[in-house]
């Protein structure tokens, strides 16, 4: 390996990364996109579900009981129909994802004792916003039960009861329970995995499309300073898009930054090998844009989006894919940014993500040399 | 004109099916992708490992830690005995939840006060976080409950009927099981279909532009319409085509109901495929090289799936990002899908999405091939 020859690729690569000058803009704004799309966009606090009422009763109390729905900052009570075709329609149209049904004769039942039951009909088809508006439902409508069976025993002239069990709950590491907190830091990963396939993935399939390959090919220079001046650009930029994602979530987001700078960037500059070498594997064996392209899609972003634990947990996931999560060089890497921003775990209690991501990063630098070798077929 | 045209399509087809890889392209990633993001995508939290900590070791507090014991929600790890314990296991995220009774419960309990339960949760997953808080909350109200109804029972068994009480009825419409895959298919079904659309589109123009053959074909005595023409209608058609592949694959592997009727879904996905061709058109006309053609593509595709709904409800996002969501076709798109697969719901309730589809679809291919006519030039 000849230090000059290396020095000309990386002049070559940083001359046509410069040229265009929009691939200078993507570099800065795609983490900013990302970041804002993300950050904004994924919220798993699920607030003001819009809510349909049907008060078949149309009494004081039943009033009352809608009210403490409205009052609720998880519900958004958006219209009040009087007839089921109405009510079918609103959530067949979406418009509502809960409707709440109050029966005719609500208060003559309350007032008799005993059960009276409210119907929630829920727009299941997404069931994760389902499966919270019945949480948040049965705690709005026990409450409320609570308070009639304390105030009806009061008026009794009976023992007033405390409510018997309250719940005391103290959220670690994410103290407000933001989406933010947990999706910026997995957003970092995700740039990479970008830059790594969508940027890298191309370099050598572009020079077979053009034809400069023969070019390449043909003077003195090596496949590994090839490899190497191919990547050094990318891996400054994706150094770079790191580091301006963390101070984007640390100032913009203001997610906490709580662990070792030293440890982030190590683990950074080990994940982006890992993402940046495989994207160089790819565009070496597709040849055409298109199809290195899709590859790098397949086996670097949508792993890194999909089951690195990014968005969907991945204890949840069915146990093959769970093993499979373990060939996910993402995964390590987001359990990594994640401790790190929120949690300041320190480097004792992530040396085995920390020795995942080297020996990918290893094997995977191994494969890009062998990859390429200097001949026309 | 026609054998023009009919020239140029039998040259675009003859480029996507022309070898094995672009074969490939076609079809490997939408499946692939399809499979990965049916069985990851899962927002539902079950089995949350938890530790738990009775201080108290009295039958109520046993009987309340066993109801956490049976729920399927709850997967109880480990017993501690010295809340010193809780700390580790959260830092090392053994656990995510620790569950604490003091000493004093039962007493508090038989005194008529409210008796403490101290939860504390590793919420650097938000949604975990929140969805296993919910659960929580609704195994507390329950016990809560059932012990008041007992001590009243003891006390006053005559008025016990009289209590008042409300109780949700709830009925999950269109997915009973509250089935994450019937909420995440349909969706990816959009997602593939836009992000295939447009990457193709885009390509087939930039290629030949990057290359130099565009020059070639601007020689023959082609128009312009025909030229364009030529570009749209193959992935026009390659595009329905894999959605109906996918659909496919959504009923017969995943088997997600298919409710409402075909030709509405048919329909929508001709109107979105529409707008989609825009997008492509318009991404060619502003990139020079095929690696610009992939980021545009990525910059468009990115924000348009997060902001779509596909993922988070629209409704819990901030106010003026909703607002934005309306230019976004896919929004309508997923309300298509989602509608005709789940709620099987037909013309009638999609009317407004059909036409916000065709709206947007003709503004977005007008302008592009305003653009792509004068970039020819």
């Amino acid at each position: 390996m000849r230090w000059h020859r290396l020095a000309a690729i990386v002049r070559k690569e940083v001359i046509q990364i410069r040229r265009d000058a929009r691939s200078l803009l993507i570099v800065v704004v795609m983490p900013v996109l990302l970041m804002l799309a993300f950050g904004y966009g994924v919220s798993f606090d699920i607030k003001h579900i819009p809510v349909c009422v049907f008060d078949r009763e149309g009494s004081q109390q039943s009033q009352d009981f809608l009210k403490h729905f409205q009052a609720s900052e998880y519900f958004n009570v958006v219209e009040a129909v009087n007839n089921f075709p109405a009510l079918i329609h609103a959530i067949d149209a979406g418009s509502c994802r809960l409707a709440l049904v109050i029966p005719h004769d609500y208060s003559l039942k309350l007032r008799a004792g005993g059960p009276v039951s409210v119907q929630a009909l829920l727009d299941a088809s997404d069931n994760n916003t389902a499966n919270v508006s019945i949480s948040y439902s049965e705690a709005v409508v026990q409450a409320y039960s609570q308070q009639l069976q304390l105030e009806w025993l009061n008026r009794q002239g009976r023992f007033v009861i405390q409510p018997p069990l309250s719940v005391d709950v103290r959220t670690w590491f994410n103290e407000d329970l933001e989406s933010m907190a947990n999706i910026v830091p997995g957003v970092v990963a995700i740039v990479m995995a970008v830059i790594g396939s969508f940027l890298t993935s191309l370099t050598i399939a572009r020079e077979w499309e053009r034809g400069t390959m023969e070019q390449l090919i043909s003077t003195p220079v090596t496949s590994l300073e090839v490899m190497i001046g191919k990547l050094v650009p990318y891996f400054l930029i994706g150094m770079l898009d790191t580091v301006l994602c963390a101070g984007m979530g640390i100032w913009w987001f203001q997610v906490p930054f709580r662990g070792e700078w030293s440890v982030f960037l190590i683990s950074s500059a080990l994940f982006l090998t890992v993402v940046l070498s495989l994207g160089y594997v790819i565009s070496v064996v597709a040849k055409s844009q298109l199809a290195a392209s899709q590859a790098a899609l397949i086996t670097t972003f949508l792993p890194a989006f999909l089951l690195s634990g990014f968005i969907y947990p991945i204890d949840q996931m069915p146990a093959v894919l769970r093993l499979i999560t373990h060939l996910i060089p993402a995964r390590f890497f987001m359990t990594i940014t994640r401790d790190v921003f929120l949690k300041g775990t320190s480097i004792p209690l992530l040396v085995n993500d920390l020795v995942a991501l080297a020996v990918f990063a290893l094997l995977l630098t191994m494969l890009a040399t062998r990859a390429f070798q200097k001949h026309l077929s | 004109m026609f054998g023009r045209i009919r020239e140029m399509l039998i040259k675009e087809f003859i480029q996507v099916f022309r070898d094995k890889r672009s074969r490939f392209v076609l079809f490997g990633p939408p499946i692939i992708q399809m499979l990965t993001f049916g069985y990851a995508a899962t927002l539902d939290i079950r089995h949350v490992p938890t530790a738990v900590l009775d201080l108290d070791n009295s039958q109520l507090s046993r009987d309340l830690i066993s109801r956490f014991t049976a729920s399927p929600y709850f997967d109880v790890r480990a017993r501690l005995t010295d809340r010193r314990q809780i700390g580790d296991l959260i830092d090392r995220g053994n656990v995510l939840i620790a569950l604490q009774l003091n000493s004093g419960f039962a007493e508090d309990l038989r005194k008529g006060q409210t008796a403490h339960m101290q939860v504390i949760v590793d919420s650097s997953n938000s949604n975990t976080a929140l969805v296993a808080l919910g659960y929580i909350n609704q195994v507390a109200s329950r016990f809560s409950i059932d012990y008041q109804f007992e001590r009243f029972n003891q006390i006053s068994p005559l008025l016990l009927p009289q209590l008042p009480q409300i109780v949700l009825d709830r009925r999950p419409w269109f997915n009973v099981n509250l089935d994450s895959q019937w909420f995440f298919v349909p969706g990816v079904i959009g997602n593939l279909t836009l992000v295939m659309v447009v990457t193709l589109t885009a390509f087939a123009v930039v290629r030949e532009r990057e290359i130099g053959t565009l020059e070639q074909i601007m020689v023959t005595p082609i128009q312009r319409v025909e030229f364009i023409l030529g570009k749209t209608v193959p992935f026009f058609l390659i595009g329905l085509f894999e959605t109906v592949l996918i659909s496919l694959v959504g009923v017969l592997w995943f088997g997600v109901p298919f409710r409402g009727s075909f030709a509405v879904l048919a329909l929508g996905a001709v109107l979105f495929i529409v707008c989609m061709l825009g997008v492509g058109l318009f991404i060619s006309t502003i990139s020079a090289t095929q690696q610009q053609a992939l980021v545009s593509g990525f910059f468009f595709a990115m924000p348009a799936i997060v902001f779509s709904g596909f993922g988070t409800p629209i409704s819990s996002m901030p106010e003026t990002l909703q607002w934005l969501t309306y230019l976004d076709p896919l929004r309508y798109f997923l309300d298509v899908l989602r509608g005709v697969y789940l709620k099987g719901v037909g013309l009638d309730v999609l009317w407004p999405q059909m036409m916000a589809m065709g709206l947007l679809g003709v503004t977005m291919l007008s302008i592009s091939v305003f653009r792509f006519q004068k970039s020819l030039d």
